[in-house]
């Protein structure tokens, strides 16, 4: 039961601010690392395929995208109600833990151990990324289009550091194009 | 500092979030002129102070508009700025997500998800190089980056542990 793709649970919308809640405030540099870890390791409640499909919708949408992952996930599996929940629980304990973190800040923020905490914690986080998209890379299919596409978005704005709308802008018609004329 | 004008606040900031096609790095720099450049309601390296701190706080990095809010006028203010954030969500996600779970086989929405899903790991690997170029400023910060990249991959360890080794090798100064 835990391995099936298509089939789609109902699950309870106290186990969906649950499990947001947990993703979110071990989220550590960044959300992204503990939103696959969480939904698709964890719970299995996605296949990385689904993972990387919402998050590409999430991306194409204004606004943060593993917030909107987070409600396409909790609208998938309890409406609109899952939705509220799951946002709930995403984004109502960062609110109060940045909040508390900005009152110690201003009492202990300048000891040098802190600050030097920070940055080894902040460069193994930049390795949580990395290792992120390196499994997600996975589900790219073997054909030279997709990877020449996602070569060209790296380049331009991991490289020439273009605009991104630009760049989305160039390459999201031709893509789109492409995978809407390949047969299966 | 003036007293801060929380209704210009949260329609500038709600403004900008149904043009954040991409995420919240999109939107910084306008976040940055806004509140730094045009209305001096903070300095610039008061902002840069708040944006790591949003960095290393658990959560989405997003949460600094939280953080910049409530410096800026209490409660009040990471209302100001928080709410906004949550509008194109609650609303142009919603539908969007509703009509892909009616429609999942919908030939126009199957080629967008898969023509653009190579683009958005392009991104985020993008993000990932440029990210860590930014936290690290030598050979031994890359090693540790490619270590923990190593053992994630490799090992189902709790990530938790590596932050806190991380911290750790900052402390005693091996990066």
């Amino acid at each position: 039961m835990e391995q099936t793709n298509s089939t789609k649970p109902r699950i309870n919308r106290f186990a969906l601010f649950l499990t947001f809640s947990r993703i979110t405030l071990s989220s550590f540099g960044g959300a992204l690392f503990w939103a696959r870890l969480g939904l698709v390791e964890r719970q299995r409640w996605l296949t990385e395929r689904e993972f990387v499909d919402l998050l590409t919708l999430g991306q194409l949408l204004p606004g943060p995208n593993v917030l909107n992952l987070t409600v396409m996930v909790g609208y998938r599996f309890a409406g609109w109600t899952g939705a509220a929940a799951s946002v709930a629980g995403y984004l109502g304990w960062p609110c109060l833990v940045v909040i508390g973190m900005g009152v110690l800040y201003q009492h202990y923020g300048a000891l040098p151990q802190v600050q030097r905490a920070l940055a080894g914690m902040s460069i193994v986080a930049a390795g949580l990324l990395l290792a992120t998209v390196i499994k997600l890379a996975t589900v790219l299919p073997r054909h030279w289009r997709p990877w020449l596409f996602g070569m060209l978005a790296f380049v331009g704005v991991g490289i020439m550091r273009w605009p991104l709308l630009w760049v989305m802008g160039a390459l999201a018609p031709w893509a789109i194009l492409a995978a809407w004329k390949e047969k299966e | 500092m003036d007293r801060v004008d929380l209704t210009a606040l949260f329609l500038h900031f709600l403004a900008l979030w149904f043009v954040a096609v991409g995420g919240p790095s999109t939107i910084l720099p306008d976040i940055h002129r806004y509140l730094v450049e045009v209305h001096q309601l903070l300095t610039s390296a008061q902002f840069a102070e708040i944006y790591t701190l949003a960095q290393v706080a658990p959560g989405p990095n997003v949460m600094y508009v939280t953080l910049i809010g409530w410096h800026l006028a209490g409660w009040a203010g990471a209302a100001a700025t928080t709410i906004p954030l949550l509008v194109p969500a609650t609303t142009l996600t919603l539908l969007v997500g509703h009509f892909n779970e009616r429609h999942p086989d919908a030939p126009i929405g199957r080629a967008i998800r898969r023509g653009l899903m190579p683009i958005t790991i392009g991104l985020m690997f993008a993000s990932a190089t440029i990210l860590m170029r930014a936290v690290n400023h030598d050979w031994r910060g890359y090693l540790l980056t490619l270590l923990t990249v190593a053992v994630v991959l490799r090992k189902s360890w709790n990530p938790l542990w590596l932050l806190a080794a991380g911290a750790l090798a900052g402390i005693v100064g091996l990066v």
